[in-house]
């Protein structure tokens, strides 16, 4: 992905994120996931039936980075089964982290290839995925 | 003025940071060196001349701020790790033993963490009512509104002297005036103030007041708590150890040492101390004075030139501090210290450990431009100038 498209992913993503919004629906879960370094302050709202993620959706504040990772996070992974949501979420750690990492279960999400680079922002875009993880790990539990 | 003195500003960096730290003087580091090289022995052990001579130095020091912040006496300056152990020290070991259940504390909810969370512990363990007093329009702590939240049950009033970020400075002369009219103790934090202001305790007649040297050109974990002798010989040994007490025996019996040393146990950070010491030699070299007239001017400056650019939001427009927070339009605020950052340039995002202002300012989190003597009028053009492209911001802030 050459770096003008993903910076044009990061802030179209930034400015007209999906799933964007407070629910106030009892058949959805609400988690909230912050960044211990700075203020991101994110609240998620997922409703799970048959194992499968039908909704996914967030409101809060948050920096560019940890904005568009939410928007991205939450477009690719409603519709997944609870076990490919984990399987997409070690994907992006991978990314994350520098190991090999299967571009296409990611899609659009590899605009964050580079994001090792930035110690302080590699927090930022994986702020979505460390809630969701906790949750789905302890959601059979 | 002075940047030759110091070594960091030979990077090329616009360090806009010095609420959260400052940059320390050659004169402080090699202080701090010369201990660890040439007499690095332990305090109060004086059997052989270089521990001797690390007594004599230690407690020089402790002289040295008694001037500076001129204490009646030396054994009113207690050394902590810095300002919040200065403030957990005075909740922990004089209130938590002084106050009853149900006695009130006023505190502002423009407060850094430090002066809130140890009166939420009283207030958690103890049953004491914590109380905000009332700010004005621009943020700030008025002596009306401490008259009006002072009940017959307040104990204590807890301020910042400066806040960190609305950088208003309290008027803690007239409040202490007052509330010691009253009977309530007045305690501050000023961690924000040491480094711009002249402290004279006697004057403020407070009773308790901390602060931390790394804000003040000297080292890191070390600062002082200042308490009138009177209370701090009332209140309880904070830590217990070696060096603070007299003798103890197998029966239990703990006989502590006198004042200061009471609240000093364990060998001490003497290199922070020593260092501390530097950083008082060089402050009263340059003149609290002159920094602070100085300081002011820079910080007109700043704002003349920020308030012309139309998508920013001044939130401290009245502070005669050091200290500028603001917004930037639609663009969240460490996204503007990441992109500043790409320039080398430092400033502080976030909510700066003060979490309670989002409640009076509506604004949970602002960019932070905290300013010393040893920036320049040309650091700050540098830096409106990268504030002043909208879509340079944009586009570089990821």
């Amino acid at each position: 992905m050459d770096e003008e498209l993903k910076k044009e992913i990061i802030l179209e993503n930034y400015s007209n994120p999906s799933n964007y919004g407070k629910v106030e629906d009892s058949s959805y879960d609400k988690y909230n996931t912050n960044n211990d370094s700075c203020v991101d302050n994110l609240n998620f709202y997922i409703k799970i039936e048959d194992n499968v993620i039908k909704d996914l959706k967030f409101e809060g504040e948050a920096c560019a980075i940890s904005k568009s990772s939410s928007s991205i996070a939450t477009d690719n992974i409603i519709g997944k089964t609870i076990e490919e949501a984990i399987e997409y979420i070690s994907e992006f750690e991978n990314m994350i982290d520098q190991k090999p990492y299967k571009e296409e279960v990611l899609h659009d999400a590899c605009c964050f290839c580079d994001i090792y680079k930035q110690n302080n922002r590699r927090n930022c875009a994986y702020l979505p995925y460390r809630g969701l993880k906790k949750y789905l790990e302890n959601y059979h539990k | 003025m002075n940047r030759n003195d110091f070594p960091m500003l030979n990077q090329d960096i616009i360090y806009f940071d010095n609420g959260a730290t400052t940059f320390k003087p050659q004169n402080v580091i090699n202080s701090v060196i010369d201990y660890y090289e040439n007499y690095s022995a332990n305090a109060h052990r004086g059997d052989y001349d270089i521990s001797y001579k690390v007594d004599l130095k230690y407690e020089d020091v402790r002289e040295k701020v008694r001037n500076f912040i001129n204490a009646k006496e030396k054994e009113e300056i207690i050394f902590t790790s810095g300002t919040t152990m200065s403030l957990n020290l005075v909740a922990t070991s004089f209130f938590a033993k002084y106050l009853e259940p149900g006695d009130e504390i006023l505190i502002a909810k423009t407060e850094h963490a430090s002066n809130v969370l140890p009166w939420f512990d009283l207030a958690n363990k103890i049953g004491v009512i914590i109380k905000y007093i009332d700010l004005d329009k621009d943020y700030h702590v008025t002596i009306d509104n401490v008259l009006n939240a002072i009940t017959p049950k307040t104990k204590l009033i807890s301020l910042a002297y400066i806040t960190n970020v609305i950088g208003d400075i309290r008027p803690i002369k007239e409040i202490t005036k007052l509330a010691h009219e009253r009977n309530v103790f007045v305690c501050v934090d000023a961690a924000q103030a040491v480094a711009h202001t002249k402290i004279d305790v006697q004057d403020l007649d407070v009773d308790f007041l901390g602060f931390s040297a790394h804000k003040m050109y000297g080292p890191t974990g070390v600062g002082v708590l200042y308490g009138k002798k009177e209370l701090l010989d009332q209140a309880d040994a904070y830590m217990l150890g070696g060096g603070m007490n007299e003798s103890f025996d197998s029966e239990k019996e703990i006989l502590l040492k006198s004042l200061p040393y009471k609240f000093e146990a364990g060998t001490q950070n003497i290199a922070g101390v020593i260092g501390l010491g530097a950083a008082i030699d060089y402050i009263n070299k340059i003149g609290i004075d002159n920094i602070n007239s100085y300081e002011n001017n820079l910080r007109k400056y700043l704002i003349e030139k920020l308030e012309k650019i139309n998508y920013i939001d001044i939130i401290n427009y009245e502070a005669d501090s050091a200290i500028v927070s603001f917004n930037v339009v639609d663009i969240f605020s460490q996204d503007i210290a990441y992109y500043l950052n790409k320039y080398n340039v430092c400033v502080r995002a976030g909510n700066h450990c003060a979490k309670l202002v989002k409640n009076v300012t509506g604004v949970t989190n602002s960019v932070r431009i905290s300013l010393a003597f040893y920036n320049t009028e040309e650091e700050i053009d540098e830096v409106v100038d990268l504030l002043s492209d909208y879509e340079k911001i944009r586009n570089e802030m990821i």
